[in-house]
């Protein structure tokens, strides 16, 4: 166990240090060089070589690329000038919002798919099966942003029962869990498939091995050997998967910020895309993927922790 | 990427016996059979359909502006946000164009990235996977470890990222696009090369002395094709749904020039004074031809499998 944590997380590090050598690839490979994207056109020569020995743009791109690592490790990711403020504060101050729009809609997609792909197994090639098959992948080809605009037009135009902006959130709970409904059902209901999909196809698997037959052979009820057994050894594959799936969720959390106009780090993100605020672009770049490789690698422990042939097999 | 990876499941495991499972099953011929027949010919049909939506929607964007002529670069004002009505089947524009002559071009845009993404992604994917799965080795981690790195960026903040460091035009859009989508093919092919090459005629090939890149490009490459195939229709929906939601970030041809996305994003922009004509018939055309692409590539997965188990 000790052994494959260790492998798991070198890995997860290896991955970080890559995304940002791409990230610092792409932030010094903008037009005109990052202290004229920063400072506009009309700027002299002078100003534009005092600001690059300021930020220390006139080293080397190895030795920019150490100095840039130290800080980033040390929490400091650049300023934005747009903004006047620090990356990281910023990033402080919105990545917790985008953290707790995925996190809980990750628990409800699961919560809703698991179950749905389940049944979709049990009843493979049945009409119950086609039907469910057919809803999730329509939901799967909407765009987000026109799931989420239905879900305005019924819930919030027609019927008013939640805002259809999530601007005033943080302004008390109540308020908070009304403006997230909306929000958190289009990243729920888009993302379905994903798990159910595998979810359906492992509980069909898992119905042919002979550990099934034995519990109805021995009388158990269907009820009790799709919950006690089934359920828990295709639950695995819905775990793995919620490392795969959380890159969607960030991007459709994006999405579902700009709609809805939610606080969170993908707004900051967009936003900072309209003013060509590269810092801020590339530390959100940074963060949101870290958030994705801590993501995956918690899965993955959970997995181990789960599957007692993951540790033998690996370790 | 593609939620339809384990659709051939039902076909490729056979069948489980269980109660419950069998309905209206001719007596005398082997259940399984049957089950595998139907649900295969089902498949098909589902296909089918599928391609033909695709043609037909391919052919409503290319060839319909020869039939059906609007001008779709003047803007006039005075009929503008028009419900549909005889001149206008389907209504105008906030601009004042037509908007089946918008679906039209709008399409044609859409489309063509569509394609140029899954032509460009799955090439680079290919080389990519074949190279790093036959070298193996440190060759073979380090080039999956940036192959991870890609991945685990998501997709949309990669994509917003490179269309705001370079200006959007077409070739910016369908570059960044593939930027985020080559790795799936990169890292399916890999697999599936690291199991082929261990087959007796690879073995064969590198005792006459075939060079890396014959081996490569004339052995590997070929046996991978059927799964590449798959992937590569499935790589089409993505890029359409991407460039979509980049359409609705605002990283889109600037006007006259239009796609579906940016259609449906001007929908969006004016549900709440209930132009219901600017938004469904882009919604449709999208969902439409997602699903379409979705079941072509189900259908050739399963084709693909069932050679496979033949082989």
């Amino acid at each position: 166990m000790t052994a494959y944590l260790a492998r798991r997380a070198l890995q997860a590090i290896l991955v970080m240090l890559i995304v940002s050598v791409i990230v610092f690839i792409l932030l010094h490979s903008l037009p005109g060089g990052l202290v004229r994207a920063q400072l506009g056109g009309r700027v002299s020569t002078f100003q534009v070589r005092q600001l690059q020995r300021a930020e220390g743009l006139n080293k080397p791109l190895p030795v920019q690329f150490g100095i840039w690592l130290i800080n980033a490790l040390k929490g400091n990711l650049g300023f934005s000038y747009k903004m006047n403020q620090s990356v990281a504060s910023l990033l402080a101050h919105y990545l917790p919002r985008t953290l707790l729009l995925v996190g809980i809609a990750t628990v409800f997609n699961i919560a809703i798919a698991v179950p749905v792909g389940m049944w979709q197994g049990y009843r493979r090639n049945q009409p119950a099966d086609h039907l469910l098959n057919a809803s999730t992948l329509i939901l799967y080809a909407m765009p987000d942003f026109l799931l989420g605009v239905i879900f305005i037009i019924l819930l919030s135009l027609d019927m008013p029962l939640f805002p259809s902006t999530a601007t005033a959130f943080g302004s008390g709970l109540r308020t908070d869990m009304a403006v997230l409904v909306l929000p958190i059902a289009t990243l729920v209901f888009g993302n379905i498939s994903y798990y159910s999909r595998y979810m359906r196809s492992a509980v069909i698997e898992n119905l042919l091995e002979d550990y099934v037959r034995t519990a109805y052979a021995i009388g158990n009820s269907s009820r009790r050997v799709l919950l006690a057994h089934v359920l828990r050894n295709s639950m695995t594959s819905t775990i793995t998967n919620i490392g795969l799936t959380l890159p969607f969720v960030f991007s459709g959390a994006l999405i579902v910020e700009e709609l809805f106009n939610f606080p969170g780090i993908g707004l900051l993100f967009w936003n900072a895309s309209q003013t060509r605020d590269y810092p801020v672009l590339l530390g959100v770049v940074l963060v949101v993927t870290a958030s994705v490789v801590a993501g995956s690698l918690l899965a993955d422990l959970g997995y181990a922790a789960l599957d007692p042939r993951v540790r033998y097999v690996r370790a | 990427m593609s939620a339809l990876e384990p659709a051939g499941l039902v076909q490729a495991t056979g069948l489980a016996p269980e109660a419950g499972s069998i309905g209206g099953l001719a007596p005398g011929l082997p259940p399984k059979r049957i089950r595998l027949m139907s649900s295969a010919a089902w498949q098909n049909r589902m296909a089918v359909a599928g391609l033909v939506i695709i043609v037909a929607l391919t052919l409503f964007c290319f060839v319909g502006p020869l039939l059906y002529r609007t001008n779709q670069t003047a803007t006039n004002l005075l009929i503008a946000n028009l419900p549909p009505s005889a001149a206008h089947l389907l209504g105008t524009s906030p601009e004042g164009r037509d908007e089946i002559g918008q679906l039209m071009v709008g399409g044609q845009v859409t489309l063509e990235v569509a394609f140029a993404v899954a032509i460009f992604s799955t090439t680079f994917g290919v080389a990519w996977g074949a190279i790093a799965g036959y070298l193996g080795g440190f060759i073979d981690a380090t080039m999956m470890r940036i192959v991870d790195a890609v991945l685990a960026i998501p997709f949309l903040f990669f994509v917003v990222l490179l269309a705001s460091i370079l200006t959007p035009n077409l070739f910016v859009i369908v570059l960044a696009i593939t930027a985020a989508s080559w790795t799936s093919t990169a890292r399916l092919v890999r697999g599936e090369v690291l199991s082929l090459r261990t087959r007796d005629y690879v073995a064969a090939g590198i005792l006459f002395g075939a060079r890396h890149r014959h081996v490569i490009f004339r052995h590997l490459v070929p046996n991978v094709f059927g799964v590449v195939a798959v992937n590569a229709t499935l790589k089409i929906a993505d890029a359409i749904y991407i460039y979509a939601a980049m359409a609705f970030l605002g990283l889109s041809l600037p006007p006259p020039a239009t796609s579906w996305g940016d259609l449906l994003t001007t929908g969006i922009n004016h549900v709440f004074d209930g132009y219901w004509w600017q938004l469904w018939p882009p919604a449709i055309a999208i969902v439409l031809i997602v699903l379409a692409v979705n079941v072509v590539g189900d259908g050739l997965h399963d084709l693909v499998e069932r050679r496979l188990e033949r082989r």
